[in-house]
C-alpha cells in the first residue's frame, strides 16, 4: 500500500514538531502500525529510509509497535483477535464480525535532540 | 516512488489550474481544517548519568543553555523523548473533515467511486449520468495519473467534469478534492461523483470527505478479488457487480464474489449492474437517489427547520 505517501506524511509531521517543539535532530521515531491498517511494515521501513534522507530525521532510527487486530463477533457478543480482515471469528467461524482496533497508523513518540 | 504501487512525490495537478499546484505541499492553500495532533507533552527523561550537555563557548565560557531544551538540570540529559500521538494520515482526514462539512452543508451527495483499472467505471458514470440528467444537477471529478480523457467522455454527456492528474500518485487526497471542489463549484442538491484513480489498494485509505465508497468490480475480474483487497471491500458501501451482461460468456460465480464481499464486510449492499445493456441499472440509481435524499434532509442548518 501507499508506504511512501504515509512516510511523506510522516516526515510533514516531524517536521512541523521540529518547529514548535525546537530540535533539530531527531534519533528515534517509534510509529504504532496496527495489523489491520493495511500498511506493510517492511514497505514501510524501506519508505522511511529514503524519504526522511536530508531532513531532521535522516537517519533516525525507526521503531514499529505493530499492534493486534481486534474485533467485535456479533454471534458471540465478544471481542476476538483477528489478524487479517477476513478473517473469521476465531471461536465461532461467524465472519458477523466488527473490527474494533489494530486500523491505527500513528507516530506516537520521537526521541529528539 | 513506492516499491509497492508506485505513489511518488509530487507531480500532481488540477486541471484548470494554470499554476499547477504542488499538492504534496500542503502549506498553502488553508482549507479551515483542524489540525488533531498535539503540539506539547515535552517530556524530559533522566538519563541516570551526567552527560557533558554544555558547550564550551568564547573565553572558555561553559555555555549550559545552548542545547535543545535551553536549560540544564544536573544528571539530566538533553535527549527529549516526545509523546504526540498524531496520526499520520491525520492532515489529510482534516481536509477531507472541511470538504465533508462543506459538503453536508450544501445538501451535496458525493460519493466516491473505486476500483480496479478497466472495471468500467467511467462507462458506468457515462450511463448513469445520461438517466439522471434533468433530474438534479450532477457534476464529476476525474482522478487518474495522466490525461484528461476520462473528463472528455464525462463532459460529453453534459454534466460539468473536472480531471485531476496525480502524476506518480496513486490516488486522491482529501486536499486535492478540495481544489477541485472550488474550480467545479457544484451546485447545492447536486450530486458528486468522484471517480477515484483505478487502484484498488491505495484510496482506500485516504478519506476525500465522501458520503460513501463505491466499489465496482467487474465480471471479468477475479470473485476473490473482496479477499485480495480486503481494505477497499471493508470501506465500501456499495458494491457494483458490472458488465453483468458479459456472464453468459464466462465462468465468474456472481454468488461466490458476493459471498467473498460480505465476508469482508458483512453490512455491505451489493447490486449487480451492467453499463452496457442497462441491466440492474435502475437499482442503483435508486440508491442514489436515497443517498441524495439523506444529504438533502441531513443539512445542520435545516436542522431546527
Amino acid at each position: 500500500m501507499h508506504e511512501m505517501a504515509i512516510c511523506e506524511n510522516i516526515r510533514v509531521l516531524i517536521e512541523e514538531q521540529a518547529r514548535t517543539q525546537h530540535f533539530s535532530r531527531v534519533e528515534r521515531v517509534c510509529l504504532e502500525i496496527g495489523a489491520l491498517s493495511g500498511v506493510e511494515v517492511e514497505a514501510l521501513r524501506f519508505g522511511f529510509d529514503v524519504v526522511m534522507r536530508g531532513g531532521v530525521a535522516a537517519d533516525a532510527r525507526l521503531e514499529i509497535v505493530e499492534t493486534a487486530g481486534t474485533a467485535w463477533c456479533l454471534p458471540c457478543a465478544a471481542t476476538v483477535v483477528i489478524g487479517r480482515r477476513y478473517d473469521p471469528c476465531p471461536r465461532c467461524g461467524s465472519h458477523q464480525i466488527q473490527v474494533t482496533g489494530g486500523e491505527e497508523m500513528k507516530i506516537r513518540e520521537l526521541e529528539v535532540t | 516512488m513506492c516499491t509497492v504501487c508506485g505513489c511518488g512525490e509530487g507531480g500532481a495537478k488540477v486541471e484548470a489550474d494554470p499554476h499547477g499546484h504542488d499538492h504534496h505541499d500542503h502549506g498553502h492553500h488553508d482549507h479551515g481544517h483542524h489540525h488533531d495532533h498535539g503540539h506539547d507533552h515535552g517530556h524530559i527523561h533522566h538519563s541516570g548519568h551526567h552527560h557533558h550537555d554544555h558547550h564550551h563557548g568564547a573565553g572558555g565560557t561553559l555555555d549550559y543553555g545552548g542545547g535543545p531544551a535551553g536549560t540544564s538540570v544536573p544528571g539530566m540529559s538533553q535527549a527529549r523523548l516526545i509523546q504526540i500521538e498524531a496520526d499520520i494520515l491525520g492532515k489529510n482526514n482534516g481536509y477531507a473533515a472541511a470538504n465533508r462539512a462543506r459538503f453536508a452543508e450544501a445538501g451535496i451527495l458525493t460519493l466516491n467511486l473505486v476500483s480496479s483499472p478497466g472495471s468500467g467505471k467511467t462507462t458506468l458514470l457515462c450511463r448513469t449520468l445520461g438517466m439522471l440528467a434533468g433530474e438534479f444537477p450532477c457534476a464529476v471529478i476525474e482522478g487518474d495519473q495522466q490525461t484528461s480523457a476520462d473528463a472528455d467522455r464525462i463532459r460529453a454527456t453534459g454534466a460539468p467534469a473536472i480531471q485531476i492528474n496525480t502524476g506518480k500518485g496513486c490516488h486522491l487526497d482529501g486536499h486535492m478534492v478540495g481544489h477541485a471542489v472550488d474550480h467545479l463549484a457544484p451546485a447545492d442538491g447536486s450530486v458528486l461523483f468522484i471517480e477515484n484513480v483505478g487502484n484498488l489498494v491505495c484510496p482506500a485509505a485516504f478519506d476525500l470527505g465522501e458520503a460513501h465508497k463505491v466499489a465496482i468490480l467487474s465480471v471479468t475480474e477475479g470473485e476473490d478479488k473482496p479477499l485480495k483487497y480486503p481494505d477497499m471491500f471493508a470501506a465500501a458501501d456499495l458494491v457494483l457487480i458490472n458488465k453483468t451482461d458479459l456472464l453468459p460468456h464466462l465462468d465468474f460465480d456472481v454468488d461466490l464474489a458476493m459471498a467473498n464481499a460480505r465476508k469482508v464486510n458483512h453490512r455491505v449492499r451489493l447490486l449487480k449492474v451492467s453499463a452496457r445493456t442497462g441491466e440492474g441499472m435502475q437499482a442503483w440509481l435508486d440508491w442514489v437517489r436515497g443517498a441524495r435524499l439523506m444529504a438533502l434532509s441531513g443539512r445542520p442548518s435545516r436542522a431546527a427547520e
